[in-house]
């Protein structure tokens, strides 16, 4: 019998069972190939790009190489090595396929992939660094593979500044028993693209933790697929999103639950302020029959700031097997609360303070999962100066 | 010496529909430091609205009359500028703020009342004082600002917040509505406490008499259809005990 319990006891949170779910197509039956053809342009009517605006796309989605890349700049703890490797060898590492035409295009026309490796058993005390920066706005084509060594323990973390049109496949292969942390921040200029597959390996007791912060950036589209290679393997999918007048913030996130006994847990916050300011999030989670004991649960909130932002948020569970431990997801999208302004200023805390107080009380518990100091004090002081309406 | 001065106060809020209700018709009201006044009345008599009204809620619109406070004009002055010129209001329903912790909330309103930090150590040793006298666990600071907190918890912590923002003139709105006798008694003692030390003028909205028993009003003002309909001393409070509200209600007179 199945066994199905909320994990948290959230206002909009609920729990499925395998008999609720009739989906019309299994998000296991989406093309993935490395051939760019069988990715027809879209055209904004696809499951896959209905959010997200096609129209000024174009040259991101053009199946041609551009020769560009953006300025790199790493820290690169005793160890790990930062190398290259051809499309060939990626393809037998393990990695995905692309997914979508713009992860087929980046991949076909990047020329090569940076290779990350984190060696077997290497215990890393700080973490990798790499900050991308985009000197002008030019379709750039990024690849690159990031490799945990068996037992390894790593936090790696990915900046993206400048302008660019970016189109990424990041494949994060986390061998057996590995304990692997990738966060990549998106603070472009206004006017940058960044679209992004994000393939998440997880091997056998391998737990992976993928933390998406994006707050600068026209357009940034993050797609990011957890798969799982044995039992007991963990994925924590943590996003922190701030979209202004203008943006457009997409993350879309597919757990594809294989193997037994395995967990995922994701959680993503965004909050929108001003005219035009548009999030999506898409949380699928697909439990295979192969999945007994599988427990996920996600949740997205979005809060409201301003009349005229739009938050589109979509949790999709499929589960193809009754033999699990727990499946739910919460999805809520509420206006900022002005009965929480009231009683914060009938303490004497003037408005512009009690507005900060409750966004960032929002932001509070996911903030805090992301366990990297440094990153959550850059990001609070990002979400501070978001709300000081500071130009970026 | 603070004077809260409420003169012809006349206040609407508007319905869903668009068109406004009056809800106080004309309230004139004296508080002066040291005094505590019980106002009473039935449901829907308008008790809450002054309470609110008084405290700047937007919901409310005053459409004649004036608040003064010492003389400065409270009306004209924002919600949070009310409270740091002292004047303090604890909700009947205290608002959830998620991912606020009690203790950072008490150290930023106390900032922002005072104009300054508080000095750590002494602050530190203000607070646990203050929470172990509402007997409130020290684990209590680190939850979330009324988040997942009982009727008792929230309504400690309304007090919690008097004691330690040491308001001119406190506006108590049914603090011992779904209070237990014991809750009553501990809720009832801080408020006596704050009152002591910091001779603050306080009012006392409430249903019920049973809270007159630990805090004894100087003065007990009778709140009907939006007006006061009867003042006395705590002998009127007696007086509704034995009798209830029924003479003050038109439709049961000829009963």
């Amino acid at each position: 019998m199945s066994l199905l319990t909320p994990q948290r006891p959230a206002e909009g949170a609920h729990t499925h069972d395998a008999t609720t779910l009739v989906p019309s197509q299994s998000r296991a039956e989406r093309t993935t190939s490395y051939a760019v053809a069988d990715f027809p342009l879209p055209t904004g009517r696809e499951e896959e790009w209905r959010f997200t605006p096609v129209d000024r796309l174009g040259a991101m989605l053009r199946d041609a190489p551009t020769g560009a890349c953006l300025e790199w700049a790493q820290d690169l703890p005793d160890g790990v090595t930062l190398g290259t490797a051809s499309v060939e060898e990626w393809r037998a590492s393990g990695a995905p396929a692309p997914a979508d035409r713009a992860a087929a295009v980046a991949a076909a026309h990047s020329g090569g992939v940076a290779v990350l490796d984190i060696p077997a058993e290497a215990e890393l005390d700080t973490p990798v660094r790499i900050r991308l920066t985009g000197a002008e706005r030019e379709v750039v084509h990024g690849h690159l593979l990031v490799r945990a060594g068996r037992f390894s323990r790593a936090t790696v973390v990915l900046e993206h500044t400048g302008a660019s049109e970016y189109s990424e496949v990041l494949s994060v292969v986390a061998a057996d028993g590995s304990e692997l942390t990738v966060v990549t921040i998106q603070e472009w200029d206004d006017e940058s693209h960044h679209l992004a597959q994000h393939d998440v390996v997880i091997g056998r007791d391998a737990s992976v933790r993928h933390i998406a912060v994006s707050i600068g950036g026209g357009i940034v589209r993050i797609n990011t697929n957890a798969s799982y290679t044995g039992p007991g393997g963990s994925f924590e999918g943590l996003g922190v999103y701030f979209a202004d007048a203008g943006q457009h913030l997409e993350h879309r996130l597919f757990v594809d639950h294989g193997a037994p006994h395995c967990r995922s847990n994701v959680e993503y916050k965004g909050a929108l302020q001003g005219d035009t300011a548009h999030t999506v999030w898409v949380g699928d989670v697909l439990i295979r029959a192969s999945a007994e004991g599988t427990d996920t649960y996600e949740l997205n909130r979005n809060l409201i700031l301003t009349e005229g932002a739009r938050a589109d948020s979509v949790p999709n569970l499929e589960i193809e097997t009754g033999e699990i431990v727990g499946a739910g997801h919460a999805s809520a999208t509420g206006r900022f609360d002005d009965q929480q302004l009231f009683y914060l200023m009938a303490r004497g805390i003037p408005e512009d303070d009690a507005r900060r107080l409750v966004v960032r009380g929002f932001f509070a518990s996911v903030v805090g999962r992301i366990g990297v100091r440094e990153v959550q004090d850059r990001l609070m002081q990002s979400i501070e100066h978001e709300l000081s309406g500071g130009e970026r | 010496m603070t004077t809260l001065e409420i003169k012809d106060l006349h206040v609407s809020v508007q319905t869903e529909e668009g068109s406004a209700t009056e809800i106080l018709r004309g309230v004139t009201l004296t508080i002066r430091s040291g005094e505590t006044h019980a106002i009473m009345g039935p449901n829907g008599s308008g008790k809450s609205t002054l309470a609110y009204s008084v405290a700047g809620h937007p919901k409310y619109t005053v459409t004649s009359g004036s608040v003064t406070l010492d003389g400065e004009d409270v009306l004209a002055m924002k919600v949070d500028e009310r409270a740091r010129a002292g004047l303090f209001l604890a909700m009947q329903y205290p608002v959830e703020v998620p991912g606020v912790s009690v203790s950072n909330f008490l150290r930023t309103a106390k900032t922002a009342i005072d104009g300054e930090s508080p000095k750590l150590r002494t602050w530190v040793k203000d607070m646990k004082g203050a929470m172990g006298n509402l007997r409130m666990d020290p684990a209590f600071a680190e939850r979330n600002v009324n988040e997942g907190f009982s009727g008792g918890e929230k309504k400690r912590h309304e007090i919690l917040q008097m004691e330690l923002l040491r308001p001119r003139i406190a506006i108590l709105d049914e603090t011992d509505s779904g209070l237990d006798v014991d809750a009553l008694r501990v809720v009832s003692e801080g408020v006596n406490r704050a009152k002591e030390a910091t001779g603050a003028g306080v009012v006392l909205i409430t249903h019920y008499t049973r809270i007159l028993r630990y805090i004894t009003p100087d003065f007990v003002h009778v709140f009907v259809d939006g007006r006061i309909a009867e003042e006395g001393g705590p002998e009127l409070a007696d007086r509704l005990e034995a009798e209830g509200y029924d003479r003050f209600l038109p439709e049961t007179a000829e009963a």
